[in-house]
């Protein structure tokens, strides 16, 4: 029973959302279903942040490795909690100005867009740019020439790297059928031209196989667990 | 206004033809017919895994992906969740499990409870294995960052839907030098989890995974199915090309007809 519910409710909504995408009488069953799982999520959400004060708090009881970021965390949890829903700083909506609490949480010059503008936003982009750093250390040890197809990689990677750079485009400017007109059969083999032939071409090509495998992988999940064949996401192995 | 949206009929023949196939291949394994699955390295590497995490004495540590349960990543990840946290208890090796998402938070524990119920040991699930960390995408890098550093996992899976996180997860967890096993069907993450990961399941594999490691028949008869889905895509992008390769050449407005025919009523 705790297995069978869930499932049919899984077979019922998923047969819903599959029909409202071809039958356009029941185009409205597919919203509200979707609204159903967004109303869903909103409830888990209250779920989410009560784990989040139980976990931190029990690292910070339990005084364990790190518990001073849990302190962190939950600090910066209710200080969120509290300036979002108490609205600090909001002037009121012009609509109501007689109510306080009229206005956008998110107003300009508000305790809450003061904390995300000056707080989280530099916070998250500084993480983002660490980005720059893991992209050149993956590149160095995937790019050692150990065999025929990771030198075909670095060779590949080589011509792309310096086609998308200046330094790439002057350095192959001269084939040029201004210099010599036996160049206008040659005007590929210019780095920047190289580079859209590989990207559009090679590239695309194995993308594109890539897509048709996932695509195909969706459907027979999908149809594997709607029809409850793979039951092993509600618990079962 | 018509019973079928006259657009997607086409798309609809296509969807009932594949699933018609999958269903076919499903039955068939019920009624016995055996089917050969290729080694997937990736797959085979996980008890490994797992089975070092234990010697090292160190935590296993499972992201499911950024997305929601609405996404079937998410789904096929915690299918193989399912298998890791079951290895895991069989190993008692410690499994960690943080989510970007409540409801992947809730359906994560079912799955790992539920897995170590399978495994005998129930008395050694704690609910604090799987557990909500934010839903901001640069906020959650931080904390499974720091907890590498701290932690240092002896095997980290990264199974799901993931966007620039990626580089920056698996980086990490090279750095720190645990084994690591991935798998997306986002294109564009694949080379950096090539790049940074000891296995990656590329694409379909990632749904195959469920299959494979469950070993079950119903299961295994899908993956045949998808492989007819392969011919009928092959032999499409065939026609297409000879058709359209065929049209330039000669002219022909007939088959300029067929050619604009499959673009604009089969592929829209």
């Amino acid at each position: 029973m705790k297995r069978t519910v869930p499932m049919l409710i899984t077979a019922a909504v998923g047969f819903t959302l599959i029909g409202a995408y071809f039958v356009p009488y029941t185009q409205n069953w597919g919203e509200s279903v979707a609204i159903w799982f967004d109303v869903l999520a909103a409830i888990a959400f209250i779920l989410g942040g009560g784990n989040l004060l139980r976990t931190h708090l029990k690292r910070i009881s339990d005084q364990g490795r790190g518990w001073g970021y849990s302190a962190i965390v939950l600090v910066a949890f209710v200080a969120t909690l509290f300036v979002g829903l108490g609205k600090i700083g909001v002037a009121p909506s012009p609509q109501f100005p007689d109510h306080a609490w009229s206005g956008q949480y998110r107003q300009t010059g508000s305790a809450f867009w003061f904390m995300y503008q000056y707080a989280f936003s530099p916070l998250t982009s500084t993480i983002f740019a660490l980005l720059a750093f893991y992209i050149a250390s993956a590149a160095f040890r995937a790019f050692r020439a150990k065999n025929l197809e990771a030198k075909l990689l670095l060779g590949t990677a080589f011509i792309i790297l310096l086609g998308r750079t200046f330094a790439g485009v002057a350095l192959t400017d001269w084939i040029d059928p201004a210099n010599w007109d036996g160049f206008r059969y040659f005007t590929g083999l210019r780095l920047e031209n190289l580079t859209v032939y590989i990207m559009a071409v090679f590239n695309t090509a194995g993308n594109r196989a890539i897509m048709i495998g996932i695509a195909l992988g969706i459907v027979a999940t999908s149809l594997k667990i709607l029809i409850g064949v793979d039951r092993s996401y509600l618990g079962k192995d | 206004m018509s019973w079928l949206d006259p657009t997607r009929i086409w798309f609809l023949g296509l969807l009932i033809v594949l699933c018609g196939a999958v269903l076919a291949y499903i039955f068939a394994a019920r009624r016995g017919l055996r089917m050969k699955v290729r080694r997937i390295a990736g797959l085979e590497a996980v008890d490994d895994a797992v089975g070092r995490a234990t010697e090292m004495g160190r935590s296993c540590l499972y992201i499911p992906g950024l997305q929601d349960m609405n996404d079937i990543q998410t789904i096929a990840s915690l299918t193989i969740l399912s298998r890791v946290a079951k290895t895991a208890a069989e190993y008692d090796a410690k499994i960690e499990v943080p989510t970007t998402r409540s409801l992947v938070m809730t359906a994560a524990r079912e799955t790992v409870q539920a897995a170590y119920l399978a495994a005998g040991r129930p008395e050694a699930f704690s609910p604090d294995q799987v557990y909500y960390v934010t839903d901001e995408q640069f906020g959650y890098v931080a904390y499974v960052q720091g907890l590498m550093v701290r932690e240092r996992p002896a095997a980290c899976f990264y199974m799901g839907s993931f966007f620039a996180e990626s580089l920056l997860l698996a980086e990490m967890g090279n750095s720190v030098g645990a084994i690591q096993i991935a798998g997306t069907a986002q294109p564009a993450q694949l080379p950096f989890f090539v790049a940074a990961c000891d296995y990656t399941l590329i694409g379909e594999e990632f749904f195959a995974a469920s299959a494979y490691l469950s070993g079950e028949p119903d299961q295994l008869g899908s993956l045949k199915g998808q492989d007819i889905g392969k011919l009928i895509v092959v032999a499409g992008i065939v026609t297409g090309v000879t058709a359209a390769t065929l049209a330039n050449l000669t002219g022909s407005p007939a088959i300029r007809a067929f050619v604009d025919f499959l673009i604009n009523k089969i592929l829209t």
